[in-house]
């Protein structure tokens, strides 16, 4: 999900560059010299994963994995998705220059909100549970970014409203595939490298 | 400084990469960061169609100079994720004003919202489209160089540089990965099945990737890495650069004279 320039108005635009450039100085300071290049590989492989098209009926959806991000970064999720957003729009033309700060945040806040919540649990938890924990995870972080969307959409002016609430709609198929997904993944993590939910969150 | 061009973005982004003799891939990085930056800044506070029409037209004029291939330039400056697209049709018909056309549901559309709509479909792909021709004709650890001379923080700048060099790597991965399951009769569907095998693709990624950071790390730190990665010295401004930056600054001002009525288009 991208917001393009020019879609939303000048205070949502200050108010989202602002959060973001607060949530990635964050980031920096949790990600210490010897996390550096976990953070960057990670952000790498986030970035590939976001090219993977799941298909739709008779079309198809890309993945975000915010969920996942967060659940594996913590912190960290805001500088790695940041520069991930920051590529797209130079090199693949996605999304836009002044909008990147809310865009940052509508992906990188829920990632970090639900990085903090399900983390610890999911570290003390058995596989399934871990797996269920891990659909919760990927689903309600996608809808976060639909909420947060759609908040700059509707605060924007009246007339954006009715779109506000298709972005909500919208996210709902995209929330079920991402939940499953991120369950599956999350499962195949804790069985194989339980550490990676340890090595860069804790901060 | 001469980078070969990373072949990891190029060829996940099937990037139209510029040709190195091109007009504007000559300038200092840091001043194609400045130029799209500013523009970004002023065009998004643009309102009167003119100034934004104006807006595109310099950047397709720009594009010309730039060596990127057109059509497929263009093709990517105007994707957009479809409830951007959604919006742009709805906003005539959701912003009160004056009517303009009335549909035979009774749907009326106002003429604010029809320029609203062209205002952010001409700014956004003025924005975009400027981006790309500045800034996405450069090498992408060129950028984080540029990045890092521009005083973006050190960690945020290595961690770009990481990501740049290590999407090609898990992408060719991912492939191999892809490849494997394709081998083993597996398509992708609407079904859980799918979504199962995918997210054991992604949670497999992860897991390599990690392990491939840890190898990455002890390599670096063998070799002494105290993170600080030396960033490229030879950025500086030459009289081309100059004359650029007086044109574009030419440029933006006439924007900003169209907008407030100063200037007008004969």
């Amino acid at each position: 999900m991208h917001i393009v320039d020019g879609a939303v108005s000048g205070p949502i635009v200050a108010a989202g560059a602002l959060l973001s450039a607060g949530g990635i100085a964050l980031g920096l300071r949790a990600m210490t010299l010897d996390r550096i290049p976990t953070a960057g590989v990670l952000a790498a492989s986030f970035f590939v994963a976001s090219l993977i098209h799941v298909p739709v009926g008779p079309s198809s959806v890309h993945l975000i994995l915010n969920g996942l991000a967060g659940l594996v970064l913590g912190w960290a999720a805001f500088p790695a998705l940041f520069v991930g957003l920051v590529l797209q729009a130079v090199f693949f033309g996605f999304g836009g220059v002044t909008v990147l700060g809310i865009n940052t945040l509508a992906i990188a806040l829920p990632a970090v909100l639900i990085g903090a919540a399900l983390r610890p649990l999911i570290a003390g938890a058995g596989p399934a549970r871990a797996a269920v924990l891990g659909g919760i995870g990927g689903a309600g972080a996608l809808a976060l970014t639909g909420v947060v969307i759609a908040a700059a959409l509707a605060l924007t002016g009246a007339g954006f409203v009715p779109a506000a609430k298709l972005v909500l709609v919208a996210h709902l198929p995209v929330m079920v595939i991402e939940g499953l997904l991120t369950a599956a993944a999350v499962g195949l993590l804790h069985r194989v490298r339980p550490d990676l939910f340890t090595a860069l969150a804790t901060s | 400084m001469t980078f070969a061009p990373a072949p990891g973005l190029a060829t996940a982004a099937a990037t139209p990469v510029a040709p190195p003799d091109a007009l504007l891939t000559r300038l200092d990085p840091r001043l194609r960061v400045g130029a799209a930056l500013a523009f970004a800044l002023l065009v998004a506070a643009l309102s009167s169609l003119a100034a934004l029409g104006a807006a595109l037209a310099s950047a397709l004029a720009l594009m010309a100079l730039s060596g990127l291939a057109p059509r497929a330039t263009l093709r990517r400056m105007a994707a957009m994720d479809g409830f951007i697209l959604i919006m742009l049709i709805l906003l005539p018909f959701t912003t009160p004003g004056a009517p303009i056309a009335t549909l035979p549901g009774g749907l009326t559309a106002s003429q604010q919202g029809l320029h609203l709509a062209i205002d952010i479909a001409l700014t956004a792909n003025a924005v975009i489209l400027m981006l790309m021709v500045l800034v996405g004709t450069m090498d992408p650890v060129t950028l984080g160089h540029a990045l890092g001379r521009l005083r973006v923080p050190a960690a945020l700048v290595h961690l770009m540089l990481f990501t740049v060099r290590y999407i090609e790597v898990l992408r060719a991965e991912q492939a191999r990965m892809r490849q494997a399951m394709k081998a083993r009769g597996f398509r992708p569907r609407t079904d859980l099945h799918t979504l199962r095998s995918l997210g054991y693709l992604v949670g497999m990624l992860l897991v390599r990737a990690f392990e491939r950071s840890e190898r990455i790390l002890q390599a670096m730190k063998c070799r002494g890495f105290t993170g600080h990665l030396p960033l490229l010295d030879d950025m500086r401004l030459r009289r081309a650069d100059l004359c650029f930056a007086l044109a574009f600054a030419a440029l933006l001002t006439a924007l900003a004279g169209l907008e407030l009525g100063l200037v007008r288009i004969a």
